[in-house]
């Protein structure tokens, strides 16, 4: 093995596996440097989002063809470094190191390369080949930077292509290198950093005591580093696999030297130093760039929440103008025209096939799919936002107001997402460093109002207060967040004694987004929504409608009845009757069931719209109440089996029902008892 | 290393210049600190301190928030541009 950490290698071609499968290659990079924009251009829709095995991150693959020769090619994760912080550094060198890829693609970004090179400062010191992109070229130029992408290649000693990935330029030369590279016709000599001569022997030291102890497929080297910047995950592996007097020796080691990862940092960004002193130019200072004029506003105390909240009044605005009339036309031309249809079709059929289809299938799924348009709104704004840099502004200015309940900017993150859905919201709270901070998120994230409950709103709203629908609305949302913050506050003081975490945060360069990078993501959650509602909600919804024609076709006598006539005491308190009582509990499986079962309950039919018949029915107080509890009741299955998941704990998982039960039925009752008393 | 005499990065207002002389932190927060380019000798300057609230400092050509109790605990020594 050769030695992983001397200035300069013996001159050493990167030789590769002969492999009868197609070529893997893994795109590697920090946040924020166009990563993924590169990878949808690359496989477009030939690619898989799935989740890396025992982990909550996301895993996207795909494969492209170039000149006849077909590639695999993964998405690592962003991360800064591969120090494990957090499970993205361990994915990405445990996917390195293990599943060996045959070259690792490194996109730095141009405008921003000294920062960006210090993870390839440590992906150089692995043995799989690498080949490094230098992408937003373009971003680099406006900032005036100059820089010599050959200078670079020659410094590094591993091929650079320069590269503006959201206009596809440099395209050709990528292909061609990668295929240069994948047929052995580029030597590369990497030149890699040094570490200080005084840590140097202590590394010596930490390498002799862990020699032959190092589990495959570990570079010995490499762990004796990571033991000295005091990795977690490698220094707990090292702890196991030693002998006790070898772990001893390590550890006082370590100890004496807790100050390495500073000297091993600093070694790293002087390499860097060197790399591109040549290669780049950099500007006069006094040009105020496009980010520094947006921020001024974007980052302002006051401004920056006045803009945040008009963000998300358009965003709702959007969801009322646009999806709520798009919602209704296809409810009426497609779920109302299959249902004529169907009724035609099925008119010599018996009567529970015909009710099969057209209520349970037609009236169930029906109702959901309607709600696309909707969420492709959400999807697209939030991708755009992201995409734009702005959701770290977001982070920001709501630092303060987080505070209130002990946590920081960075738990806004995964509650503002949690806007378009609670499931993301929860895996997004890995953002958060801390333990504490990170389940307070998780407990309360699902108090906001995610786009399934959003349309539920949307749906009824209208219809019970018709050109009021919109104040109601935003009310509903301003409760949900008025719950979030007190809950936030009590259970920050009672659970977790006040604590808070670090709030480190890079601030992206704003950049113009990529339609296609967005038109993906639409694409994919679209899909995955539509999948979800051809999956569980018809089963629900089947299962609704079986329970509704049990024991004997009459409703009135079903197992449905009964059971929410069974719970409508507790319903009462709200000022719910049994049907909107049985409504609120099908909305575990799915929100948007809500409707659906109402859908069932009141029986679909193209002539007399659910709609009207809710109106007719149910006074405004119960109207009111049954939004309120909808939107604070039990998160949905799909949200709680993910708490579970990411707290690892049944007791936290069942604390959080509790909690929402709790939460959902006072505010029912004291919304229905106010709405009573004021006389509505 | 004695850094009563140092200043904390709070101290710094908007368009100061200064120079990183060490951070009292934990591993993990180091971790992150070091990665997005804050080492000893690193120059910092203040884009947005507004006395309370998080603040935003550019090093190594990166903007990054952090949050007060953070920033309190890096030290550093003013330096010209």
């Amino acid at each position: 093995m050769s030695d992983c950490h001397s200035a300069s290698v013996p001159l050493q071609p990167v030789t590769l596996r002969v492999r009868e499968r197609r070529p893997l290659l893994a795109l590697a990079g920090q946040p924020n440097v166009g990563k993924s924009t590169l990878f949808n251009f690359l496989t477009g829709l030939n690619q898989h989002v799935g989740n890396w095995p025992g982990k909550t991150v996301e895993r996207r693959e795909g494969s492209f063809s170039i000149n006849g020769h077909e590639y695999g090619i993964v998405d690592l994760p962003g991360t800064y470094s591969l120090t494990a912080n957090s499970p993205e550094e361990v994915i990405t060198r445990e996917f390195i190191l293990r599943e060996g890829p045959d070259l690792v693609i490194a996109i730095v970004n141009a405008a921003n390369l000294e920062r960006s090179l210090y993870l390839v400062a440590e992906l150089i010191s692995l043995a799989t080949p690498l080949a490094i992109i230098l992408n937003m070229m373009d971003v680099a130029k406006q900032e005036g930077i100059s820089i010599e992408p050959e200078v670079l290649e020659a410094a590094l000693g591993v091929p650079v292509i320069p590269m503006t990935a959201t206009r596809a330029n440099g395209m050709q030369a990528f292909y061609q290198t990668v295929q240069e590279i994948l047929d052995g016709r580029h030597v590369s000599t990497p030149r890699l950093p040094e570490i200080r001569a005084d840590h140097r022997a202590t590394l010596d030291e930490i390498l002799s005591h862990i020699q032959g102890y190092v589990p495959s497929p570990y570079p010995e080297s490499w762990v004796a580093l990571k033991l000295l910047e005091g990795d977690t995950e490698i220094t707990r592996t090292l702890q196991n696999n030693l002998p006790a007097e070898k772990w001893e020796a390590v550890y006082n080691l370590l100890r004496q030297h807790d100050d390495a990862l500073l000297a091993i940092a600093s070694g790293r960004y002087e390499w860097i130093g060197r790399m591109v002193r040549a290669a780049v130019v950099h500007p006069k200072i006094g040009q105020i760039s496009l980010t520094k004029q947006l921020d001024r506003w974007a980052v302002h105390p006051l401004w920056g929440l006045v803009i945040l909240a008009g963000i998300l009044g358009l965003v709702f605005w959007l969801t009322f103008t646009i999806g709520s009339p798009v919602q209704g036309w296809l409810d009426a031309q497609i779920v109302g025209g299959l249902t004529g249809i169907a009724n035609q079709l099925l008119a010599s059929a018996p009567f529970w096939v015909r009710s099969l289809i057209v209520d349970g299938v037609l009236g169930g799924v029906g109702a959901v799919v309607t709600f696309l348009p909707i969420m492709i709104i959400f999807f697209a704004v939030f991708g755009l936002l992201e995409d734009m840099g702005y959701m770290a502004r977001a982070a920001f200015v709501m630092d303060n107001f987080m505070h209130m309940m002990g946590l920081h900017g960075k738990s806004f993150l995964p509650l503002f997402l949690g806007f378009g859905c609670n499931v993301p919201s929860i895996l997004g709270t890995r953002v958060i460093d801390s333990k504490p901070a990170r389940f307070l998120t998780i407990l309360i994230a699902p108090l906001v109002p995610c786009t399934a409950r959003m349309a539920v709103v949307a749906f009824l709203a209208p219809a019970f207060f018709g050109s009021n629908a919109l104040f109601v609305s935003w009310g509903l949302i301003l409760l949900s967040m008025i719950a979030l913050v007190l809950s936030g506050t009590l259970l920050n003081k009672i659970i977790f004694k006040g604590q808070r975490s670090a709030f480190i945060m890079e601030m992206p360069l704003y950049h113009v987004p990529n339609s296609r990078t967005i038109g993906l993501l639409i694409w994919q959650r679209s899909l995955s929504f539509l999948k979800k509602a051809g999956t569980n909600i018809l089963a629900m919804a089947l299962v609704i409608w079986a329970l509704s024609m049990l024991p004997n076709g009459d409703l009135n006598q079903s197992y449905l009845v009964q059971f929410g006539k069974w719970v409508e005491p507790v319903g009462r308190w709200m000022g719910l009757d049994w049907r909107l009582t049985v409504a609120l509990i099908t909305s575990f499986p799915a929100k948007e069931n809500a409707v659906a079962t109402l859908g069932v309950l009141f029986g679909s039919s193209p002539d007399a719209a659910l709609t009207q018949t809710l109106t007719s029915t149910f006074s405004t107080a119960s109207a009111l109440s049954f939004l309120v509890v909808t939107m604070l009741f039990i998160p949905c299955m799909a949200t709680v089996a993910v708490i579970r998941q990411e707290t690892n704990s049944w007791g936290w998982t069942l604390l959080n029902i509790a909690l929402f039960l709790v939460i959902s039925i006072a505010a029912g009752a004291g919304v229905y008892h106010l709405a009573l008393a004021i006389g509505l | 290393m004695d850094h009563t005499h140092a200043l904390s990065l709070t101290d710094l207002s908007v368009d100061n210049y200064a120079t990183i002389l060490a951070f009292n932190i934990g591993t993990v927060e180091a971790t992150r600190l070091v990665s997005l380019g804050f080492t000893p000798g690193a120059q910092v300057s203040m884009t947005q301190n507004y006395g309370y609230g998080p603040l935003i400092v550019t090093v190594r050509g990166t903007r990054v928030a952090l949050g007060r109790v953070e920033a309190a605990k890096i030290f550093v020594e003013r330096s010209a541009e």
